[in-house]
């Protein structure tokens, strides 16, 4: 008799137990999910430009020398070789996210963070940097040099 | 003045009833803390708690002034050091309290017993370290910042998305000096202030570690009291490090250099702040390629297990866990600090321009 007053009674603590375990998962799901995506920066969108038009007279960039500018939101770097060569590649080091500069007692770009040595062809020739430069295209227009990323 | 000693009398029956103040002077007496001739050591987590108070009363002072905008932060920080008076004796003495508390933390970790909180805090202490030196918003933080959530990044499976959290987005851009000045102000002062309670709380429930060298020999024969013997002595202690700091933020203010900016080269001879330097230096040297991996990979792995050994050493250890000691892991601990201070050497004299 006893036996038989105690069974529904414990399956029904044994439903309420459970029903409050999942509730409490429930609970903590429906809070820490917002959270979490609060917490993720929302994808801002990417400047697709594949080609930037720089106000520098080509002449005026003197050989074996070389400056930043700006393609899209990220930094890249125009060089003119000691051959005379107009070349540029992504600036951003792909070792570890730095801004290369060009090293004109090298004749080379170099990238002051961790030592990293690039060639003219943005080849990674010596120290950490695991891959080498993205290289673009340089077109001389009149007054103005046209960067535009290779097809 | 009877009347005066009867109202002290009042004020702490009224207290005590209230806040319990007889048991709290109770266990104070009860403290004692024990006597060798490592016992000098013990002062030094005295020291960094007094110097992390220095950093919450002067980094409060900071945020009355400081703009953490990408366009204002810079101009703020020299607004507060060229025009507000005593601007610069506050950022000197947070900027110098900073690097002696991870100083004095680095040297405690090695001399006390409860190691979890000890390593949890000094990982907090770095994270400090790491996200205010962005906030002035100068060329070196800037690299720096780059730097540090690129490897972020490059940690295994996790490391894209856990980069573009701290970053808060896919460069550093002011989202990623926002995000640090959240982290820096609000989310690791919590997370400090409750550990030190926990850490506090344990060496209060453990007691204070005694070398093994001493447990041996018979253990410390003598104990002070902790109220007044230790805390008047404790606060010698901290009257030596504020006169250092006095000192150091007077002789040497902290600098400020020159505004980031997302399109200027990084500057030869760029570093980090002396406590990353070791890994720094470490990552010039490991080529691009290691067995096919990529070096700096390789590095960051590296460091990741090396950061999990040492906070594994309770586990690890057997020997000093019995009671014994262990050769084996003080020659490890030795090699450790032997690695960090030649390569910490190296960054500051190998040529950086080769």
């Amino acid at each position: 008799m006893a036996e038989h007053l105690l069974e529904p009674d414990s399956s029904r603590r044994g439903f309420v137990n459970w029903f409050l375990g999942l509730s409490g998962v429930a609970f903590f799901l429906s809070t820490v999910y917002p959270l979490t995506r609060y917490l993720v920066p929302p994808q801002v969108a990417e400047s697709t430009a594949g080609t930037v038009t720089l106000s520098i007279k080509p002449e005026d960039v003197k050989a074996n020398s070389g400056q930043i500018f700006k393609f899209g939101s990220r930094p890249a770097i125009l060089v003119r070789t000691p051959a005379g060569e107009l070349r540029a590649f992504s600036a951003i080091c792909t070792h570890l996210n730095c801004t290369v500069q060009y090293r004109s007692d090298l004749s080379h770009i170099w990238c002051a963070c961790h030592n990293g040595h690039y060639d003219l062809n943005g080849k990674n020739v010596e120290g950490p940097p695991p891959r080498p430069l993205d290289a673009y295209v340089v077109n001389a227009r009149g007054n103005q040099i046209v960067v535009s990323k290779s097809a | 003045m009877e009347g005066g000693a009867q109202r002290f009398e009042k004020l702490r029956a009224w207290l005590d009833a209230r806040i319990g103040l007889e048991d709290l002077v109770k266990i104070a007496r009860k403290k004692e803390v024990p006597v060798h001739r490592h016992t000098v050591w013990y002062y030094l987590g005295g020291m960094t708690l007094f110097l992390f108070m220095v950093q919450v009363s002067t980094g409060i002072l900071l945020l009355l002034y400081y703009r953490p905008s990408a366009e204002e932060a810079f101009e703020s920080i020299q607004f507060l050091m060229a025009e507000v008076q005593f601007g610069w004796l506050i950022r000197s003495v947070h900027a110098w309290a900073a690097n002696l508390m991870i100083f004095t933390l680095f040297v405690h970790l090695f001399s006390e017993v409860t190691w979890f909180s000890g390593v949890a805090l000094m990982g907090l202490a770095m994270g400090f370290g790491f996200t205010g030196y962005l906030l002035p918003w100068n060329e070196l933080a800037y690299f720096a910042t780059k730097v540090g959530t690129e490897i972020t990044g490059a940690v295994p499976v996790m490391g894209p998305f856990l980069g573009r959290l701290l970053r808060g987005g896919d460069d550093v851009t002011g989202a990623t000096l926002t995000r640090f000045y959240g982290i820096h102000v609000a989310i690791l002062p919590a997370a400090a202030t409750a550990l030190i309670g926990l850490h506090l709380y344990l060496v209060q429930r453990h007691g204070m570690s005694v070398p093994l060298d001493v447990e041996r020999s018979g253990g410390a024969g003598r104990r002070m009291p902790f109220v007044p013997n230790f805390m008047l002595r404790d606060l010698v202690g901290w009257l030596a490090a504020l006169a250092m700091l006095a000192a150091l933020a007077a002789f040497f203010p902290a600098e400020l250099g020159k505004k980031a900016d997302p399109f200027l080269s990084a500057p030869a001879g760029i570093k980090p702040e002396w406590y990353f330097m070791f890994m720094f230096q470490s990552l010039k040297y490991l080529p691009g390629h290691i067995l096919g991996i990529e070096g700096e990979i390789v590095g960051i792995l590296g460091f990741g297990l090396g950061g999990l050994f040492l906070l594994l050493v309770p586990f690890l250890d057997r020997r000093t866990a019995r009671g014994e000691p262990s050769r084996l892991f003080t020659w490890i601990g030795i090699a450790i600090i032997a690695y960090m201070l030649l390569f910490t050497y190296l960054g500051y004299t190998a040529s950086a321009t080769k």
